[in-house]
């Protein structure tokens, strides 16, 4: 392996490494806001939307990120409809995350007892205070490790962006890959997404700790 | 403690999950300040008819009217009602992620917008008569069942209620928690608090009660004082479901001894 080359092109990885994740934190930031809401709907059983909701979900979890891309980028413009390539991911990425997300907060949100929803109706929280102050705060420790999963999955999906024209990791290296530096590249790449994914992993780990000791599961 | 006016009128209640009926026709009057004990073999109702009354069930037929108010009117505002009723339930069902005095302070803060010094000199009162004060700052997983009862009754004493029901809260306790919950119980029933009060402790029922109600199949079969309940039943069923409390007859040794007239091998019917 070639350490000045891998030194040399380290900026190129570092600009990618950049653009992947600011791509990846809106898709992750939306994903989430996307799945509280098709949460929601479903928990208050909200006729028509919840069944919305449902049915987006089943679409978005069954069909790859790449084929959802294809579909933005190259699918829409014959409907007159031209989005950036970053757009695009962005979109892409959040169509899919929304779908996990919904999943994981559901979870949660199954997870809180009927008894727990009496104890506060009975004390005359209205429905939305039930959801903030009693609900939300026990289904999130337990949606959390669901939530840390679909977020590092989201971190690694962005690495078919590169088919929708984006300079991301995958995109630059297969620019070297043309290069004919096979280990290199590869060494770059593990380095890259492991800079990126790792700390996020860590910081969901220690969150869920934190949790866990939080008082629950009396 | 003296009785007030009516605060409470429950008129032909009737309530069936799918095809099974079971509040068939229920007419109960409480007053202001009664302590009413409701006993009656499992299944007959107890607890539907507790949730009844703070819309935890929708009720199918008959009338419910509460400080004047008609709660089977579909219209009824729910959440001010509540604050109005309080509820204890058999497993506490304390919100785990907040400690015991946050527990407390949810309803007179976020419900009733009270102020906070208001609030908190409240819940100080309340258990510091409870004997909780020290452990205000509790999770509910560090507390034992009895103090977690406790701290689930000052939560709802803390909205201030005009009347408590009690839903078996002593059910799921250790023997030797029982008395420091029904301790509590006792002395609101002293101040004059409106109570219906779920139980199968008969002794505390005795001591307790200013009526006894005994429920059946979906009916009220008796509703009598203590004494009378108890030494005197009107109906066989109440003789027989009283009988499940009695060991008295049951002597290990009475058929060895000779000296009984009945079989001493007959058992009490439980269940
Ligand atoms: N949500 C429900 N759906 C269907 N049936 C129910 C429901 N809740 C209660 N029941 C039935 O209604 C009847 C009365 O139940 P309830 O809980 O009021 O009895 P209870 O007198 O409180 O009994 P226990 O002493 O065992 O607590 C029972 O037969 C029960 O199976
Ligand atoms: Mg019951």
């Amino acid at each position: 392996m070639d350490l000045t080359y891998i030194l040399d092109k380290s900026p190129v990885f570092v600009a990618a490494a950049k653009l992947t994740l600011v791509l990846a934190f809106w898709g992750v930031i939306l994903s989430a806001a996307l799945g509280l809401m098709c949460a929601v709907t479903r928990f208050y059983r909200w006729p028509l939307v919840s069944q919305l909701a449902g049915a987006y979900i089943e679409l978005a979890r069954n069909t790859p990120l790449m084929v959802q891309l294809f579909f933005l980028y190259f699918g829409l413009p014959r409907v007159g409809l031209v989005l950036s390539g970053q757009t695009c991911a962005i979109v892409g990425l959040t169509f899919l995350g929304g779908a996990y997300m919904a999943e994981a907060f559901r979870g949660g949100l199954a997870a809180v007892g009927k008894d727990q929803v009496e104890a506060g109706l009975s004390i005359g929280l209205g429905r939305f205070q039930l959801l903030r102050y009693v609900v939300a705060p026990q289904a999130l420790a337990v949606s959390l490790p669901a939530i840390s999963a679909t977020v590092i999955f989201l971190m690694k999906e962005t690495s078919v962006f590169s088919i929708v024209a984006i300079p991301d990791l995958m995109y630059v290296a297969k620019d070297l890959l043309k290069e004919g530096r096979g280990a290199e590249t590869n060494f770059l790449l593990c380095a890259a997404y492991l800079t990126i994914i790792l700390p996020v992993s860590l910081i969901f780990a220690r969150l869920e700790k934190r949790l866990r000791f939080a008082g629950f599961g009396s | 403690m003296a009785i007030g006016p009516e605060v409470l009128k429950i008129k032909d209640l009737k309530k069936s999950f799918g095809e099974t009926a079971v509040l068939k026709g229920l007419t109960l009057t409480v007053r202001q300040g009664e302590v009413l004990v409701i006993i009656g073999p499992s299944g007959c109702g107890k607890s539907t008819l507790l949730r009844c009354l703070n819309g935890l069930e929708k009720v199918n037929g008959g009338e419910i009217v509460f400080g004047g108010q008609f709660l089977t009117d579909p219209q009824t505002n729910w959440s001010r009602t509540r604050q109005r009723i309080g509820m204890v339930f058999q497993n506490y069902e304390l919100f785990p992620h907040l400690t015991a005095l946050e527990n407390i302070l949810l309803g007179p803060l976020r419900v009733q917008n009270r102020k906070k010094e208001e609030a908190l000199a409240v819940a100080e009162g309340w258990l510091t008569r409870v004997g909780l004060w020290d452990r205000r700052d509790a999770y509910p997983r560090e507390l034992s069942g009895g103090q977690k009862q406790r701290v689930a009754i000052v939560r709802a004493l803390a909205m201030d209620p005009e009347i408590m029901l009690f839903d078996e809260v002593t059910a799921s306790l250790d023997p030797e928690m029982v008395r420091e919950v029904l301790d509590v119980i006792l002395t609101l029933a002293k101040e004059g608090l409106t109570m219906l009060i779920v139980t199968h402790e008969m002794a505390f029922a005795k001591a307790v009660a200013d009526r006894i109600i005994f429920l059946d199949e979906g009916v009220i079969v008796e509703d009598a004082s203590p004494t009378v309940f108890f030494e005197n039943p009107a109906t066989e069923r109440a003789k027989k479901f009283l009988n499940i409390f009695q060991y008295d007859d049951y002597h290990k040794n009475e058929g060895a001894k000779g000296d009984s007239g009945d079989s001493p091998l007959t058992p009490p019917v439980i269940f």
